[in-house]
Parts: structure tokens; C-alpha cells; sequence
């Protein structure tokens, strides 16, 4: 069993769901990263997204295009992200990390050294926003052999006869983006959520992550009741900035706001009693 | 070369060999099915092609000439020198050509919001006119580079009642400007048409643009004909994201004795590593929804482009000159800034024509190809646009206030 299929399998027993915080790697220093994401779990986060900082990053708003920006003043590039997830496998071997980002870096690191590289690293899942499951087949291939989870995201634009063509190029869990835009767009609408993610498991036994659009723990308790994943990135990468590059602050900042959604979602499921997981 | 039956590219899902694709997020994708299902069924619509034609004759003043350049010629004294006057399109360059197109499958879309990214702000003014001529909401993203360096357009775009974004991320040039009206899309993709102004992005831009595009060549191949009794011998163009060049191209592509240059910008010298010349100096990647040659450093990270002119200042190419270079039907050359500048004086003074700095790189070429030719030979240029806006760059370049 990978490690994400355990830990969304521990999660369905205990009745939770899942929370998984996204921050770029390298922001606002190389060196911040990995004490961050050991913050991270400690506050409450069942596993990381860790965001791959890229030049060009299309499908992200403000906030995590200055991120991105901050960690490329160093030079933070695939390798340096892989070997950070490497550093903080030595003392977490059960906390699932996936990659987010784009694909034009993982082409030119090569798909097969990527592949190698990310096993060895410890690495989880890989989700490149720029790349549909049309595309997808070459990387696909390899990245199963390595043992790596392709994930693949659903829009609400995505029609039926797509959803199964992502669902079958899907591993992990699927990602739900929950409100046409980019990441930290305005707050979603958690009320026609529920109907929405009803049709997506029509096509999919995966778990369900929704993401872009949740910015508070009221939000993140609504949406943890139900899916079965909660995707938080620009409320957190938000907090590098207003900590002014001071990576201890972040960290400290970063675990406050994931222990406040960690509770409020565990809060949600218990009160709920309509868990749909 | 073994035949290769050149309209069967792009295939069903727009690739071009090893290139091109549909590489954006979910989001997208149906947009861009629907975009694939209209521009097919209205391209073999008579009506629709009836109506793109008026317009295209009525608004734009096509079919322009193409212009024997006797003087330059004889001055060179090799090849006879054609040029295809697209700077006499309505707005001054070959873009509004796409514009058209576009904007009238927008309003067959019902949609009621356009965006466009621009870099020399030609393709905004294209767009923002067409926008003006339909009665639709317009909104151009610009780098904030550009709107400094391209500041006339700036303004027209704006009398025309077009919002002007100057966009502030990256390396707030053309790149970026893509980056941000991707974002604006993906957010309005509802009530939302967006020109893409070249043969990049995704499937089916890249087609699409190009169909647009080659009316130019259609229109040169039998002016050429017409005038001479025979096919030229090279084509050249200027090569940007590549929309003027494959517009003269591909009608002459099955046309095995015609050789064609695509010309990219040099800016300080390719060595230099200051210039947007993916194809002569960059690697396939993937980048604004598809994949083809770039500029970029080893963690695939896109780098800063140089080029003296913001219509070639982009890290791409559209994917079919990609798959063209590859398999070796068309030769990709760059030119320096400084010799473009050469081209933009000799083409001035000797025909009274004053060229944008994007076309005078294909000038540029041109005065070293012509006189290695014989003069029973032909060359057209692409004249892709004239040199109004480009007049404040050209003066401080020299040292000159206007
Ligand atoms: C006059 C002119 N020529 C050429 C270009 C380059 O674009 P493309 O390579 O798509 O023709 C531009 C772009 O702004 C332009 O304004």
C-alpha cells in the first residue's frame, strides 16, 4: 500500500479528513523548507503539497507567483525541491509529500531521472497543473514504476465524458479545483460543492481533495464535511510575506493557521454525523 | 524529403510531430474543445468565410500588393526583391488578419468579453479595433516593459476603448503578459473569447492562427505567379511567435523548389545569451499550453529574452516551426539588433517604406541572402508591419529626442 493510500485509509476509520497545507519550496530561503513542513505535520497536516517554484506560473495568483519568486532570488530548482523532500523523509517516513508545479521543469530534469530521483527522495505524488491526462501517457508509465501517484485535477467546467478519462489516468486521490480561477481567487461556494463532488465519485472510488478558494478554518470545516480532503495554499503561503522573509515566524504562523482548520474540520466531522467517506 | 501531406498537421489533438499539444490546466480544457468544435464547423462555413472575407476586404484593404523592390534589388544586384505589403493593412501590420478571424467566431460564440496579451502592441490595437468595430468589452495585457517601450500604442489601444493592463510580474514583457491573460481566462471563461495573437498557446490556437494567417501566403503565391510566371525562389520572415511567417509559408509548403528563412531575433549576438532566438539557440520544452523550442536554463525555468523589438521579445515559437526545423523544411537564422537597425535605414531610404523593427530583421537577412542569388531568382519578405511605432526606439537608440 503507498503512503497515501494508508494514510487516507487511517483518515477513513478515524472519520477525518484530510488536511493538506501547500507551500513553495525555498520560500523565502532554501533553508526554510523542511523545518517548515515538520511544523506543518506537527500542527495537524496528515500530508504536504510542496510547491516546485517555477518562472512562468499560469494557473497561480498573487500570492504564490511572488512565492515563486522569492525562492528563484535563490535558484531553487526540481533537484533542490527533491533533495529537501529527501531531508525531511530522514525523520518522517509516513507523512505522503506530493509535488505541485509545472511541467516544464520535470522535462528538462528528464522524465526517467525525475522518476529515479523522486523514488529515491522518498517522494509521493506529482500534480503538474499544465498537463491534462490527454498528454500525459509517457510520464504516466514512468512515474508508476517509480511508485509516484500521477494526480490529475477536475474543474467545475470538466464534463462527464472528461471526468472519466481523468479518473482513469488518476492514482492517490483527485483534486477538485473548487472555483474557476487561480489559486487564492476569491472564496468558493461551499453550498453546491457537496452535488458536485456526488457526480465526481460517480466516476471515481479515489479520494476526493478539494482545493483554491479556502481561506479560513469556517471554510475548511465546511468543505472536511464533504470530502475528503482539504487543499489550503495561499492562506498559508500569504503568511511568508507578512513575515517579511523571517522563516521562523512563517513556520510558527503557518502552524497556528493549520491547527485552527485541523480542529475546526475534526469539529465538523464529529458534529456532522453525514460523513460521506 | 519524402512527400508529407502538409495539411494533415496538426493531427486530431493539434501536435505537430514531437510539438505542439494542449498543455493548461482542467479548467481549460472544455473551452478549448468548444473553441476546436466552432473554428472547425465555421472554417468550412460558407457564410462565415463569406463574411470573413468581406471584411477582410472592406475593413482590413486586402488583398494588399506585393511590391517589387526594384531599387534594392538592382542596389544588391543579386535576387529580384518582392514584398508583401502587409504593412498596409488597416492598424499597419499582418495581425488584424487573426483578428478578424477570431473576433467573429467570438461573436458566433456569443461571447461578449475579449482579452489579448500584446507585446509591440500591434496585435492589441488589432485586437482592440476589431473589439471596437463588434461593440465588445476589451481587455490587453501588456508587460509594464513594453508599455514604456510601445507608449503610441498604448494610447491608441485606449482611444479605441480597450482596458490596458500593464502587468508587473516576471519580466513584465510579452511572457508575462500570456501568463496574466491565461489567468484572466481561466477566471472568466464563461462570457470570455481570448485572441491569442500568434501561432502559439494551445491546440487549437496554434491551427487556427495560422489559418488566419495564410492568406498572406495565398495572396503572394498568386501575385507572384501572376507577375512573373513563376514561383519565387526563398521566402523570408521575421519570426516572433511565428504567425507572419507560417501565414506566408504554409500555402508554398508542398512547393518543393521554394526555400524559406524564418528569421529570429539576434538581440546583442546569440552568444551573447541576450536574445529571443529559441529555435537557432534554445530546447524543446513546455511552455504557455504547448510544447516546442525555448529559452531556458537548466532547472527549465524560462529565462529573460533581448530583443530590440517588443514583437520578438517572447522565449518560444509556435510548435509547427518547431516540427518545420526539425525536419528540416524551413532554415531558422537569427539576426543581430544592430543589423535589424541597418535594415530599418537601407528599406527607408532606398524604397520609402519604413518597416517595424520586427520585420526589418527579415530585411536584415535579406541584404546578405539577395546578393548571393542571381537575378533571374526571387525573394519575398513578409513586410509584416510599418515602422510608426517603433520611431521613439530608433531615436533613443541613436541619440535623438523627438
Ligand atoms: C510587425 C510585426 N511583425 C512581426 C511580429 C512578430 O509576431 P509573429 O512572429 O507572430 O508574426 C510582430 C509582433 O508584434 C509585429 O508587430
Amino acid at each position: 500500500m503507498s503512503r497515501i493510500e494508508q494514510r487516507f485509509a487511517e483518515l477513513r476509520e478515524q472519520n477525518r479528513a484530510a488536511l493538506i497545507p501547500y507551500v513553495t519550496a525555498g520560500d523565502p530561503e532554501p533553508g526554510a523548507t523542511v523545518p517548515l513542513m515538520h511544523a506543518l505535520v506537527e500542527a495537524g497536516a496528515d500530508l504536504i503539497e510542496l510547491g516546485v517554484p517555477f518562472s512562468d506560473p499560469m494557473a497561480d495568483g498573487p500570492v504564490i507567483q511572488k512565492a515563486c519568486e522569492r525562492a528563484l532570488r535563490f535558484g531553487t530548482g526540481l533537484r533542490d525541491v527533491l533533495a529537501m523532500v529527501a531531508e525531511f523523509r530522514k525523520t518522517d517516513t509516513t507523512t505522503p509529500v506530493v509535488l505541485m508545479g509545472y511541467l516544464n521543469p520535470v522535462e528538462r530534469m528528464g522524465y526517467e531521472s525525475f522518476a529515479e530521483t523522486a523514488k529515491a527522495a522518498g517522494l509521493d505524488g506529482l500534480l503538474t497543473v499544465d498537463l491534462p491526462p490527454e498528454e500525459s501517457e509517457d510520464v504516466v508509465g514512468l512515474l508508476e514504476q517509480a511508485g509516484i501517484d500521477p494526480i490529475f485535477l477536475i474543474a467545475p467546467t470538466t464534463t462527464d465524458a472528461r471526468m472519466d478519462h481523468v479518473a482513469h489516468a488518476a492514482r492517490g486521490f483527485v483534486y477538485y479545483v473548487s472555483l474557476k480561477g487561480v489559486t487564492g481567487s476569491q472564496s468558493l461556494d461551499t453550498s453546491a460543492l457537496a452535488a458536485r463532488l456526488d457526480a465526481i465519485r460517480k466516476h471515481t472510488g479515489l479520494p476526493l481533495g478539494v482545493g483554491f478558494g479556502i481561506r479560513d478554518a469556517t471554510t475548511a470545516a465546511q468543505v472536511a464535511r464533504v470530502a475528503d480532503a482539504v487543499v489550503v495554499g495561499s492562506a498559508i503561503v500569504r503568511l511568508a510575506e507578512e513575515n517579511d522573509g523571517d522563516p521562523v515566524g512563517y513556520a510558527r504562523a503557518a502552524a497556528v493557521v493549520v491547527r485552527d482548520m485541523r480542529e475546526a474540520m475534526d469539529r465538523a466531522r464529529s458534529t456532522s454525523g453525514t460523513a460521506t467517506v | 524529403m519524402n512527400k508529407i501531406d502538409w495539411a494533415a498537421f496538426p493531427d486530431a489533438r493539434g501536435h505537430f510531430g514531437a510539438y505542439g499539444g494542449r498543455f493548461v490546466s482542467e479548467t481549460l480544457m472544455g473551452a478549448l474543445d468548444e473553441l476546436q468544435k466552432v473554428y472547425e464547423q465555421y472554417m468550412g462555413d460558407p457564410d462565415f468565410m463569406a463574411e470573413l472575407d468581406h471584411d477582410l476586404k472592406q475593413f482590413v484593404g486586402r488583398p494588399n500588393p506585393l511590391y517589387h523592390a526594384e531599387r534594392l534589388s538592382r542596389e544588391l544586384g543579386g535576387a529580384q526583391i518582392y514584398l508583401k505589403r502587409e504593412d498596409l493593412n488597416h492598424t499597419g501590420a499582418h495581425k488584424v488578419n487573426n483578428t478578424i478571424g477570431q473576433a467573429l467566431l467570438a461573436k458566433r460564440l456569443g461571447k461578449k468579453r475579449i482579452i489579448a496579451e500584446t507585446g509591440a502592441g500591434q496585435h492589441g490595437v488589432a485586437t482592440a479595433t476589431v473589439a471596437a468595430r463588434l461593440g465588445l468589452e476589451c481587455v490587453i495585457y501588456m508587460g509594464e516593459e513594453d508599455t514604456r517601450r510601445q507608449t503610441p500604442n498604448v494610447y491608441r489601444m485606449r482611444l479605441l476603448g480597450a482596458e490596458v493592463v500593464a502587468v508587473k510580474s516576471g519580466t513584465r514583457t510579452l511572457k508575462d503578459a500570456l501568463n496574466e491573460a491565461m489567468r484572466d481566462w481561466v477566471t472568466n471563461v464563461d462570457d470570455t473569447f481570448y485572441i491569442i495573437g500568434t501561432v502559439a498557446g494551445p491546440h487549437p490556437y496554434p491551427a487556427m492562427v495560422r489559418d488566419f494567417q495564410a492568406v498572406i501566403g495565398r495572396e503572394a503565391r498568386a501575385q507572384h505567379l501572376e507577375m512573373t510566371g513563376r514561383l519565387p525562389d526563398t521566402l523570408v520572415a521575421c519570426v516572433g511567435g511565428g504567425s507572419n511567417a507560417i501565414g506566408l509559408f504554409h500555402p508554398f509548403l508542398g512547393d518543393e523548389s521554394v526555400e524559406m528563412v524564418g528569421v529570429e531575433a539576434g538581440g546583442d549576438g546569440v552568444e551573447t545569451g541576450r536574445h529571443s532566438a529559441p529555435l537557432c539557440a534554445g530546447q524543446p520544452g513546455v511552455l504557455h499550453g504547448n510544447r516546442t523550442y525555448l529559452m531556458e536554463d537548466e532547472n527549465g525555468q524560462i529565462i529573460g529574452t533581448h530583443s530590440i523589438s517588443a514583437g520578438l521579445d517572447y522565449p518560444g515559437v509556435g510548435p509547427e516551426h518547431a516540427w518545420l526545423k526539425d525536419i528540416g523544411r524551413v532554415s531558422y537564422v537569427s539576426v543581430t539588433d544592430d543589423q535589424a537597425l541597418a535594415g530599418f535605414h537601407r528599406l527607408t531610404r532606398t524604397e520609402g517604406i519604413i518597416p517595424a523593427l520586427e520585420t526589418s530583421h527579415a530585411i536584415a537577412h535579406v541584404l546578405e541572402l539577395a546578393p548571393r542569388m542571381r537575378p533571374d531568382q526571387s525573394i519575398i519578405i513578409n513586410l509584416s508591419g510599418r515602422g510608426d511605432k517603433d520611431l521613439n526606439t530608433v531615436a533613443e537608440r541613436e541619440g535623438i529626442t523627438l
